[in-house]
């Protein structure tokens, strides 16, 4: 992984410094709530319904095991005990306070870490595979174009007042597990003709108005990868919308404009500035490539006897074909820590358990973990060898419910229990909905299924790609759900469709596992999964059975 | 409102001048509308200035770059960053020597930002932020990205570091 030099370190204690004084004005009067705003959320700190909310920046989903427990530490010393890993690839912490924000700040400083860009209408962390570096699929390291990203965009000073957030996605494999077609820009990278470079998306984004991204560039030569980016960045600064907030994503300029006008206009910014100072040579790559660690695999082989007698327990062989996917190198493994238990709220870890997952990370994993935007953790690099014990600790600790990527991995949103914006409950449904799909033999056998669940049209929970999707609306003062099947967030993204009328808080669970249960009936065999037998059939089946009463 | 340069509080000579005004004798501010429909004034030795909204394309004003003595933009409120382009392609793309002000809502805590953009002077908006803003442009002592303000950047840095 990326480690700081002495020049990010520096940077930093500035930055600890300035929000420090910051702070200090606020208290003592010198700013209004309104001037201190946008300074707060360009440092991840938001006003919730309660308390203030500390969003920490985990920079394309990596964590050391040393910055694991310096949340560990955050969340004991100035919150409740816990944190909650959100669907962009970062930590949040519910209940800070004001006057203890910058010692937290200074805290996570010293393992390198900051709430920098997480909010506010600035480009916020690039996000990537949680796989990157490990899996067999990817044709480079993708985290090496997120770092240089990161750095051309930290306090960029033309583009901190933009007219709403930006959020830039990178995947480097086939299977895209960074969901880049439903953000600002996308960025797919391939090799043409042995060269490396880009296909470039643009004004994807869930939300009131979800739209899929377009492709406004099939192959950008990676030297021309931050010129590139500046220039659509000053095409929407300088023509974004900003008379309304709900029209001010650049997918809708880029909707209004066309996209054809649109690439028209950033290639023309582009030529201008392609050969300027941004252009990345080879020791610009260098000097940041060389400042990532990549773990020295030892060379093992795979399917070791370690492994293999353990699959003859029954849990640990579930836990396996669940929870563990292949590797780069052989003897290796990349396993996904399940922070979503039965009956608890999806992404949150307690500073024991962050305690505990750096220690195996130190004794397991080359010290190294993912989050991923599921709001599940990875240990990218683990010894085949080591899995059998692995799994025995994870579950002592919660960590290993055999449910990746299946229907009790629940993405929910914070919702009512935390939102100021959110009309509805999420975390609680969640709850429920694991509760009610609480046996892995029958989740299992219903197989591959995402339920994303958000507590406002704000689609924070993505639920416009879920394969079932649960938006929370009000109506008469009353929490009602709307459900939409067949979205999916991979490289053939769409939006879901519309099941039918919203339904009410109590039933909401029901009408899921009729929806299950017409899967199961209608399904060819247990290898048509769920997506595959919406998009066969269209949501009509799925409609006449959801809502019949009993 | 204040005019500060370089750290300093300094007399603006300069008249906002409106639309269908006579011009007067000494330095003047002129709307951009103004200078496109009517050209430069004839005959004049006063500098002139031009008052740019915040949405209006500066290439426009490539034709009398030269001529201007003050281009001023606009930050109708501090959250609207549109001016942050429009100063950057004034400085870096159109070659703009002059003074580059930031007037409306300018604050201490984008002062930074501003003075990175290429703006070298600001109408402020609060008289108590003065005293700060030498703080506030050294808060950084080194920065990730290249603009035309020509600050060492990281990179620089780095490759410095690597030669040696
Ligand atoms: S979707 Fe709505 S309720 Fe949920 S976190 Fe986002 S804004 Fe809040």
């Amino acid at each position: 992984m990326y480690v700081h030099d002495e020049f990010d370190r520096a940077f930093l204690a500035d930055r600890v410094a300035d929000f420090r004084d910051q702070v200090a004005r606020r208290l003592s009067g010198a700013l209004t709530e309104e001037e201190f705003k946008p300074l707060r959320l360009m440092n991840g700190v938001y006003l919730q319904l309660h308390a203030y909310m500390l969003r920490i920046c985990i920079p394309y989903g990596t964590l050391s095991s040393d910055q694991m427990r310096a949340l560990g530490h955050v969340a004991r010393r100035y919150d409740r005990g816990y944190g909650h890993f959100t669907t962009r690839q970062n930590i949040q912490f519910n209940w800070i306070r004001l006057d203890e924000l910058p010692d937290a700040m200074a805290d996570l400083a010293a393992a390198g870490l900051h709430g920098i860009q997480t909010s506010g209408n600035c480009i916020r962390n690039t996000t990537t595979d949680q796989w990157a570096g490990a899996t067999p699929e990817e044709i480079e390291d993708p985290r090496l174009y997120a770092e240089i990203i990161r750095q051309w965009s930290t306090l960029h000073p033309e583009f901190t007042f933009l007219p709403r957030k930006f959020k830039i996605a990178i995947t480097a494999a086939k299977h895209d597990r960074a969901a880049i077609r439903v953000h600002d820009i996308g960025l797919r990278l391939h090799r043409r003709d042995g060269e490396t470079g880009f296909e470039v998306i643009v004004g994807g984004g869930l939300g009131r108005t979800p739209f899929i991204g377009k492709t406004i560039r099939d192959f950008l030569p990676k030297a021309d990868l931050l010129s590139y980016l500046e220039a659509i960045l000053r095409v929407y600064n300088s023509g974004g919308r900003r008379d309304n907030i709900y029209k001010a994503r650049i997918k809708i300029q880029v909707h209004e404009v066309g996209t054809e006008e649109f690439s028209r206009r950033v290639e023309a910014e582009w030529a201008e500035i392609r050969d300027g100072a941004l252009r990345l040579d080879d020791a610009a790559f260098a000097a940041i490539a060389d400042r990532f660690q990549t773990p020295d695999f030892a060379p093992l082989a795979d399917r070791p006897a370690d492994l293999t007698d353990a699959l003859a327990d029954p849990a640990f062989a579930r836990w396996h074909a669940n929870a563990v996917a292949v590797h780069k190198a052989p003897g290796h493994a990349i396993v996904t820590l399940s922070l979503k238990p039965v009956g608890k709220p999806p992404g949150d870890a307690t500073a024991d358990q962050m305690d505990a997952i750096a220690d195996l990370a130190d004794r397991f994993a080359y010290g190294e973990i993912r989050v991923a935007h599921e709001q599940n953790l990875t240990f990218p690099h683990v010894r085949q060898k080591d899995l059998p014990e692995l799994w025995r600790e994870l579950d002592a600790l919660g960590l290993a419910t055999p449910n990746v990527g299946l229907i009790s991995d629940i993405i929910a949103c914070p919702g009512l229990d935390y939102c100021a914006l959110a009309n509805t409950r999420s975390i609680p449904l969640a709850q429920r909905l694991s509760e009610r799909f609480a046996d892995p033999a029958r989740i299992a056998d219903i197989g591959r299924m995402h339920i994303n669940i958000s507590g406002c049209i704000n689609a924070c929970g993505h639920h416009h790609v879920g394969h079932i999707g649960i938006l929370g609306v009000e109506k008469k003062d009353q929490e009602f759900y709307q459900i939409t099947l067949g979205g999916k967030a991979n490289h053939k993204a769409r939006l879901g469709e519309l099941l039918g009328p919203a339904v009410g808080e109590d039933e909401v669970v029901e009408v899921v596992e009729r929806i299950v249960d017409t899967y199961l009936a209608l399904r060819a065999g247990p290898a048509e999964s769920f997506i595959a037998v919406v998009q066969r059939l269209g949501v009509e089946p799925f409609k006449e059975r959801a809502y019949a009463a009993g | 409102m204040p005019l500060v340069k370089q750290g300093a509080v300094v007399p603006d000579p300069f008249a906002r001048v409106a639309d269908d005004a006579a011009l007067p004798e000494g330095p003047a501010l002129v709307p951009l509308a103004r200078l496109l429909a009517d050209g430069l004034p004839e005959g004049r030795n006063a500098p002139l200035g031009v008052l740019v909204p915040n949405a209006a394309d500066v290439a426009l004003l490539a034709p009398f770059i030269g001529q201007l003595a003050v281009i001023v933009l606009d930050f109708p409120k501090f959250r609207d960053g549109r001016a942050y382009s429009q100063a950057r392609l004034l400085r870096e793309r159109f070659g703009f020597s002059g003074e580059l002000r930031a007037a409306g809502n300018v604050l201490r805590d984008q002062v930074l930002l501003m003075v990175r953009c290429g703006f070298d002077a600001f109408e402020v908006a609060k008289a108590d932020d003065i005293p700060g803003f030498t703080h506030a442009l050294a808060a950084y002592s080194l920065v990730y990205q290249p603009t035309g303000d020509g600050r060492r950047t990281i990179g620089d840095a780095r490759r410095a570091a690597r030669g040696a």
